[in-house]
């Protein structure tokens, strides 16, 4: 009788790996991204008026529309709910310039969705950012547009540059103060430093992500930022620069950490974060475009199943 | 040698081992050429003289080519039928000869080529070689007018230089790029895909079926 109840209700429970889960689910994960995401929205409303709510609305609703006629084509269950696609929505519009196309951008999110995401196979199986795959695209498709720059203001769209393509072909610096809040010219949601900062403050502390890839990618860029400056501080910025300027913090803290796209162990996650800035702070300063946070996360991604491979921890007494 | 129809010999190219989206063989000049729809059809029209005339070559002195030296004598053959081709076209089209630039010389090394000379008409008669020349030239026209089209379309509003699309559509650089080659043969290989893959799953069902059914009967005969 007693070996019964002891088969029954084990001490030891025997199960499959992965044996240590997150406290959140991929739903609920999926809903605190989103809240961590409203202060970059408001900052993005508020800078470049509130009309621009049109972009993030066609974009997350072209990117829903993609997920569930595709999902309806291949006949799988809908998964809109998750909140994975209205991610990717609001990611894809926040890294648009303000005044964007809005068939452009609903061009942008049913490429984001369809190659980015679904072709794959659907959440989990996507091994590049999909919201960077579709701004991405948008880039090659109108390169023009998608380099058109509004100022911030309240009252009417003046064309001009952005803080980075300043420092790239006229040598002016932008000052620290108006990056960290976000009073100058770029995409929606990558001006304002402190609204980047809130949803990530919010996220580390409810361990939605990992504090290891925006570390990781902040010092390395800020160290290896810092040796060209002092080299020559009056040709490069400070290093300061390179963290508020352009989309390095957004990438740093929404693009980078995407759980899908992003490496499995901790000491990939640096391998993962210390390469990414390497490439933008190259590419910023030496490459031809003024801003590379896009392509260097989107070139690390496809790095992400071989850095895996090579950091995978020692299993409990295993020899090599 | 199996019995397969002259019809058959020809139609196989055109679809079911379609150079492109099925055997994914010349995959240099297609990604390559077909910004446009007529540089699509020049490109398939050059290669499939090619492969016709070098076929037939081929297949005629197929038992006197030693084993060993066979792809030398081959890619020979086929690079003489090439210089003919680019001279011709520098000669009568010389636009054309500059859109294409390199790719013309490079049909020698095109693989629908070699390959078809490997696999088919080094075994086969001279009939049956011309027509799978064809056959395949087909298929890779048909192939390389799609894929130039849609990219026509896309990145320039054209097709064969008509304006179709209103001025209001703006065009996709990337589809005139190669990023936007690899990206529409992509999405169209993997749409024909889903076709044979169809095609397949409905073979096996109904050879299950079938299966079930003469168990079922000789079963029910078993028993009676």
């Amino acid at each position: 009788m007693s070996e019964t109840i002891s088969i029954i209700s084990p001490k030891l429970e025997i199960a499959r790996s992965p044996h240590v889960h997150s406290k959140w689910s991929t739903k609920q994960a999926m809903w605190l991204v989103i809240i961590a995401l409203i202060p970059t929205i408001i900052s993005s409303l508020l800078f470049f008026g509130i009309s621009q709510f049109s972009i993030i609305a066609t974009s997350v609703s072209f990117a829903m529309l993609t997920e569930a006629i595709i999902k309806n084509v291949r006949k799988q269950p809908i998964s809109i709910d998750d909140g994975s696609v209205i991610i990717t929505g609001i990611l894809l519009a926040l890294i648009l310039p303000p005044n964007f196309s809005l068939v452009s951008t609903a061009i942008g999110a049913v490429v984001a969705v369809g190659i980015g995401k679904e072709v794959f196979g659907g959440l989990g199986f996507n091994i590049f950012n999909p919201a960077l795959v579709g701004r991405a695209f948008l880039q090659a498709a109108f390169p023009v547009s998608i380099t058109t720059w509004t100022e911030p203001s309240f009252t009417d769209a003046v064309s001009s540059a952005t803080p980075l393509s300043l420092m790239k072909f006229d040598n002016k610096f932008e000052s620290i103060n108006n990056l960290f809040v976000g009073n100058v010219g770029g995409s929606l949601g990558e001006t304002s430093a402190i609204a980047i900062l809130i949803g990530a403050i919010f996220l580390l502390a409810t361990g939605v992500i990992n504090y290891r890839v925006p570390l990781a990618m902040i010092l390395s860029a800020f160290i290896f930022g810092g040796i060209f400056w002092l080299i020559d501080p009056s040709h490069f910025t400070n290093p300061l620069f390179h963290l508020l300027a352009g989309g390095f913090l957004f990438g740093a803290i929404f693009m980078a950490t995407d759980w899908v796209t992003s490496p499995l162990y901790s000491k990939g996650m640096w391998i993962y974060g210390i390469a990414i800035s390497i490439l933008v702070i190259l590419i910023r300063l030496f490459g031809g475009l003024p801003e590379g946070v896009m392509y260097s996360i989107l070139l690390l991604n496809g790095f992400v199943p071989l850095i895996n491979k090579y950091t995978k921890p020692q299993i409990f007494g295993e020899v090599k | 040698m199996k019995n397969i129809s002259l019809i058959k010999e020809y139609t196989k190219g055109v679809w079911k081992n379609n150079p492109i989206f099925v055997q994914v063989l010349g995959m240099c000049p297609t990604l390559a050429v077909t910004v446009s729809a007529i540089n699509g059809i020049a490109m398939a029209l050059a290669t499939t003289f090619v492969l016709l005339f070098s076929s037939i070559l081929i297949s005629l002195i197929r038992k006197i080519i030693p084993a060993q030296v066979r792809i030398a004598s081959y890619i020979l053959i086929i690079a003489t039928f090439v210089t003919i081709v680019d001279l011709v076209m520098k000669a009568q089209f010389p636009e054309l000869s500059k859109a294409l630039g390199p790719y013309i010389p490079l049909i020698v090394v095109n693989c629908v080529i070699l390959g078809r000379q490997e696999a088919f008409s080094s075994k086969n008669g001279v009939l049956r070689s011309a027509l799978d020349a064809l056959g395949m030239g087909t298929g890779f026209l048909i192939a390389l007018f799609i894929l130039g089209s849609i990219r026509e379309i896309l990145g320039a509003r054209t097709l064969l230089g008509f304006q179709i699309m209103p001025n209001m559509f703006e065009p996709w650089l990337i589809m005139i790029l190669p990023a936007g080659a690899f990206l529409t043969l992509g999405l169209l290989m993997a749409y024909l895909n889903s076709f044979a893959i169809k095609k397949k799953q409905n073979e096996k069902a109904s050879l299950i079926s079938n299966y079930k059914l003469t168990k079922s009967k000789i079963s029910n005969r078993e028993e009676i």
